[in-house]
């Protein structure tokens, strides 16, 4: 087995609050490989939590903890902020759920793509512009001239994510977390945005985090999937037999949702069990068995 | 029950002018469940602010029950017929009022009598207890607050029923339990639906027909047994049902 990328051991999230301290990842580990890595689960399971955590976005009163939060053998864990600022968006980088909220609006496409390659990449301006132009025309912008110049206000959705994908992939980074990058986006759209996410993954051997509710997708598009209740992770399967789940979370969800193929009168509800919030996994170790990658 | 002819609905002036809904015609049978779809900016939302009065700049012909709708006027005859639920129910409850002031006011702008009383048949109806009655919207799941917002869209008793994206803010496990519910409420009050949404498989699961809708037009009004099958006629119908099975790895 290959040393994994990121390796994840007993990460817990905890907030204090009026009523005690709350936990929103409960020691969970797992590995990451040069893999898409699915991480489904509701709104408040922490998943986006989780993702925050790897990448010391957690702001204080929050805290995070590990018995081990490595980069390819090297400590991230709790980083002072100086050291941190190297490896996010150079080694590590993000794309959020919605353009609109994380593009700069009042800078030009090209400034926003330039300061941040120049920022891990010291290199000179014409070079970055040059690197700029690149990054865009391999997220299939068809005029990246102009897009270059344009504001985030003038281009739409979908290519707000690709400008966004562009710009964190710039400095070339070994891991993507990607929290919900096509959700606010139409199913047409989503297709090139994925297939974009797709090739990165192919062809430079990156790991991809792709955080997501929609469990359909995560079973097409990923490699392996997590599926995190309650701050916890539940199940850990190949993407690929997501529909043969065994956790009663898992075929909850499943069963929940609304087919085109299978048309019934009344959906089924998930009943949810207290026991799922500290039940053992159901393979054990399954959680950092490497698939192999790719 | 509800009938769309020529309607036109745009935004601005000249030469600014944007169409977002051209020549629109399509008719919802008393007790039928009728679905809008497209992607974003085809305009499915825009006819349903425009049945509902939000927006004044439309032509064409809305009729409702058999009455013809003023431009920018909306007499209370017409809010007893017809209710609109709204996609973001993060945003849609007054954040300061409690349930029982929402549904309260609501209650008695519609002239109701023995509102106690309707209060509690109200929360019983959308599946929320009285322990719901004096909480705030903070207080409340997504899902609870969508039954709230539910809640409050009956309590004028009406006939029909606007939804745009009523679960698309929502978990699929609390989408299946809000769904139901509205399934439920059809069955028990004869409700009319006219719903929309970006989610095919919603669609599928609570509708009898369907408009698909590209770019401000109606391309193909269908049967849900037809959008089932895949056998749409327009091309763009066809596109729309094939992104929508899922992501295949292109080769």
């Amino acid at each position: 087995m290959t040393e994994p990328l990121l390796s994840v051991r007993d990460l817990s999230v905890t907030f204090p609050t009026r009523q005690g301290s709350f936990q929103a990842v409960r020691g969970i580990s797992f590995d990451l490989g040069r893999e898409r890595l699915g991480v489904v689960g509701e709104s408040g399971s922490g998943k986006s939590m989780t993702g925050r955590a790897i990448l010391g976005l957690v702001r204080p009163p929050g805290q995070v903890q590990a018995s081990a939060l490595t980069l390819q053998g090297q400590s991230i864990l709790n980083l002072p902020d100086r050291q941190m600022r190297k490896i996010r968006g150079g080694r590590i980088s993000m794309v959020m759920q919605d353009p609109k909220f994380s593009l700069n609006p009042v800078m030009t496409v090209g400034q926003q793509i330039i300061e941040a390659y120049r920022l891990h990449a010291s290199a000179p301006r014409d070079q970055a512009r040059q690197k700029a132009l690149e990054m865009l025309e391999a997220v299939q912008i068809r005029d990246p001239e102009r897009v270059m110049n344009a504001y985030p206000h003038e281009v739409s959705g979908g290519m707000g994510q690709r400008i966004m994908i562009a710009m964190m992939l710039a400095p070339d980074p070994q891991i993507l977390i990607a929290d919900e990058p096509t959700s606010a986006l139409d199913v047409s759209v989503r297709t090139e945005v994925l297939n974009i996410m797709d090739r990165l993954v192919r062809d430079r051997g990156m790991g991809l985090i792709f955080i997501s509710h929609d469990l359909n997708l995560v079973a097409q598009f990923c490699d392996r999937v997590l599926i995190m209740y309650a701050g916890r992770i539940v199940e850990t399967l190949p993407a690929r037999d997501l529909h043969q789940a065994r956790h009663p979370y898992t075929r909850g969800l499943l069963d929940s949702l609304p087919r085109l193929d299978a048309p019934v009168d009344r959906l089924p509800v998930l009943q949810r069990q207290d026991s799922w919030r500290d039940a053992d996994l159901l393979a054990p170790h399954a959680d950092t068995d490497l698939p192999g990658g790719l | 029950m509800l009938t769309i002819r020529d309607l036109d609905v745009w935004f601005g002036h000249v030469p600014d002018r944007v169409d977002a809904v051209r020549q629109a015609t399509f008719t919802v049978q008393q007790g039928e469940s009728f679905g809008l779809v497209g992607e974003s900016g085809s305009g499915k939302s825009t006819i349903l602010r425009a049945i509902a009065g939000l927006i004044p700049t439309w032509s064409g012909r809305i009729e409702v029950d058999g009455r013809v709708l003023d431009r920018d006027r909306r007499d209370r005859a017409f809010f007893k017929t017809v209710q609109m639920v709204f996609q973001d129910p993060y945003a849609s409850l007054h954040p300061r009022h409690s349930v029982d002031a929402v549904l309260a006011e609501t209650l008695r702008l519609q002239g109701m009598d023995r509102i106690d009383q309707r209060i509690v048949r109200l929360l019983d109806d959308v599946g929320l207890g009285q322990g719901f009655r004096f909480r705030y919207p903070h207080q409340l799941s997504g899902g609870q607050r969508q039954r709230v917002a539910i809640a409050r869209a009956l309590a004028a008793e009406p006939r029909v029923l606007l939804l745009d994206e009523p679960t698309s803010a929502l978990d699929v496990s609390v989408q299946a339990e809000i769904l139901n519910l509205l399934a439920d409420l059809r069955a028990e009050h004869g409700l009319t639906y006219l719903m929309v949404s970006h989610d095919l498989a919603v669609v599928g699961h609570m509708c009898d027909r369907l408009a698909v809708m590209q770019q401000g037009r109606i391309v193909e009004v269908m049967e849900v047994g037809d959008l089932r099958r895949g056998a749409g006629r327009a091309d763009y119908t066809r596109h729309l049902i094939d992104a929508s099975g899922g992501y295949r790895r292109e080769a």
